[in-house]
């Protein structure tokens, strides 16, 4: 097995048992970064020196550390490039953000160096992680390892396509409304999107902040759940985190089984027009292995499911409208030479620096947040999601978790979906638990018939049920398997 | 006509070309139809959801703390002079 084909666990026990060291690994990714990258995309930039230097830092902490504290540092983690990493280019893949350095490290980034990560990479993503395909990113293209005539899915693409076509050990996604999970789905990952309020945004760009969460995208669930441990936690930055102490996640995984486990299957998801075939045999066929390993099937309803895009595509432009509000020229980012005033300087800056969807979402978040507008659209919305989010307390009530498909349909091809609404169908099936502020995971669960692209199947649970998520998501890893 | 685009764009602060207009009017028209879906449910007695979880005022110790330096907060800055972000002048008939 080459090095770059690790994931988290096998690369932290090469490291400890002193099979490579930290500098060779890196090295390792970052060769694979100038054979494939031209071809897949999934970086952005990479910055080698840096991530060498943690590296050998990492590998001289290991030598004279005697605690077993230290004896896996050294993992290279890719980062998406809308979390700030000091020193580094933090683009949001947005041009209005090129040459931009950060000040400062986000708090993921933090957690992952105090537990031995080294941040190495910056990888492509939807500008302001906005889409489904990452054809949205200003900066360049990535393409589905498994079909590079296919997208990697979005936002989170180049993380999916690094994780997927093996140019990393393991990546950071973010997840708004399904951002982590539909790529992971795409490219045949794990992708986990933490419960609201389970890990910091702190040094995250902000696109929706009633939603957005950091989480990992990994080659194996096991990796999930080591880089979950890593990142998780309150952080006084970050007012939603709460105080709530960290599971140990990767202990939770010993003896994973589904037997007796309440697997809810709701008809909101499950008949749902537009559903890819092989996506629907995939799901049915993921269905009947946690059945025969000793699941128990519920039927349960989430009668409010069908509203759940409507109410997402306010709320989030809504929010997303005044987060980019950020972005008017005067104290980082791209400046108009063309602005006479302050106010061409606002308004000739943000449009050569916002590329179109986001200039679609920033019209819409100003139209339903207006005079007017607010108490039917963003009022209304709040609380149509409260019933969403009652829907899934009921059903939780009955069941340890619900199973559905990751995304309607496999990787489709560049272009294929030119409207954005139909793009926004993407989420269908990871909208509703995004509102909810409850743990998701994609797990590969299988791949097409004819076209072999990989297909990911997703697991809900209550909010801070990451345990239980993780558990039930390694089960299902080894029975497929 | 439900969303005037150039008018939101505006309020937005977003300067739009002709073609983006034209471009932009039919797909939020759409989208705007969409999401008005959300109007057929009966909300009466719902309290809105404002987070993705319930929460409660968020303190920390009212404490003087380290910030940013000066010079790496102003490091992105497009223009500056000095100390300061260098901007087109604010008021009319005022020195820049």
């Amino acid at each position: 097995m080459e090095l770059f084909e690790l994931g988290i666990k096998q690369a932290q026990e090469g490291l400890a048992k002193g099979e490579f060291s930290s500098v060779e690994l890196t090295q390792a990714i970052i060769d694979r970064y100038h054979a494939k990258n031209g071809e897949i995309g999934a970086y952005l930039t990479f910055d080698e020196e840096d991530a060498l230097r943690l590296a050998k830092e990492a590998d001289e902490v290991r030598g004279s550390a005697a605690g077993e504290t230290h004896r896996g540092t050294g993992v290279p983690i890719a980062i998406k490039d809308l979390i700030n990493v000091k020193g580094q280019p933090c683009t949001c893949a947005s041009k209005i953000l090129k040459g931009y350095v950060s000040p400062y490290d986000a708090t993921v980034v933090k957690n992952l160096k105090a537990n031995g990560f080294i941040p190495a990479g910056r990888v492509n993503m939807d500008e302001f992680a906005m889409g489904s395909s990452t054809e949205n990113s200003a900066l360049g293209v990535t393409r589905n390892p498994y079909d590079l005539t296919r997208v990697p899915g979005g936002s989170s693409g180049g993380s999916a396509a690094a994780v997927g076509g093996n140019l990393c050990i393991a990546a950071l996604g973010t997840d708004t409304g399904g951002s982590i999970r539909q790529p992971a789905s795409f490219c045949n990952c794990v992708g986990v999107k933490p419960s609201y309020g389970r890990v910091s945004r702190y040094g995250v760009t902000a696109f929706a902040s009633s939603l957005d969460q950091v989480g990992p995208m990994t080659k194996s669930v096991e990796d999930a759940a080591i880089l979950l441990k890593a990142l998780a936690g309150h952080d006084e930055m970050d007012g939603t985190t709460p105080h709530d102490p960290v599971p140990d996640y990767v202990k939770a995984l010993e003896g994973a089984s589904l037997k007796g486990v309440k697997l809810g299957l709701a008809k909101e998801y499950l008949e749902t027009a537009g559903m890819d075939p092989e996506v629907r045999r995939i799901t049915d066929e993921a269905i009947k292995v946690c059945e025969a390993a000793g699941a128990e099937l519920v039927e349960v309803s989430l009668p409010h499911t069908e509203y759940a895009m409507a109410v997402y595509y306010v709320i989030a432009p809504a929010e997303a409208s005044a987060n980019l509000s950020r972005f008017d020229g005067v104290r980082y980012g791209h400046r108009s030479e063309l602005a006479k005033d302050v106010y061409s300087l606002y308004t000739k800056s943000r449009a050569e620096g916002f590329g179109p969807e986001v200039k679609r979402r920033i019209i819409m978040g100003t139209y339903v947040l207006s005079s007017g507008y607010y108490d039917a659209y963003y009022g209304k919305a709040q609380k149509v999601r409260t019933l969403i989010k009652r829907d899934f307390d009921q059903a939780f009530a009955k069941v340890d978790a619900l199973l559905t498909p990751c995304a309607p349909t496999p990787a489709f091809k560049f272009g294929a979906n030119q409207d954005p609404l139909t793009m926004y169908l993407n989420d269908l099936y990871t909208i509703p638990s995004a509102l909810a502020g409850v743990c998701a995971s994609s797990v590969p669960a299988g791949f097409t018939k004819d076209t072999n692209l990989p297909v990911g199947v997703q697991f809900i649970c209550g909010g801070f049920k990451e345990e239980k998520l993780l558990k039930i998501s390694k089960a299902f890893e080894e029975v497929r398997a | 006509m439900k969303i005037d685009v150039g008018y939101v764009a505006e309020l937005a602060r977003l300067e739009l070309t002709e073609e983006e207009k034209a471009v932009f009017q039919p797909q939020l028209e759409n989208i705007v139809k969409y999401v008005e879906k959300i109007s057929e449910v009966d909300v009466t007695g719902v309290e809105p959801m404002m987070h993705g979880r319930t929460l409660v005022n968020a303190f920390r110790e009212d404490v003087v703390r380290e910030s940013l330096p000066t010079e790496v907060a102003l490091a992105n800055a497009p223009k500056r002079v000095g100390d300061e972000f260098l901007l087109p002048k604010i008021v009319e008939g005022a020195e820049s």
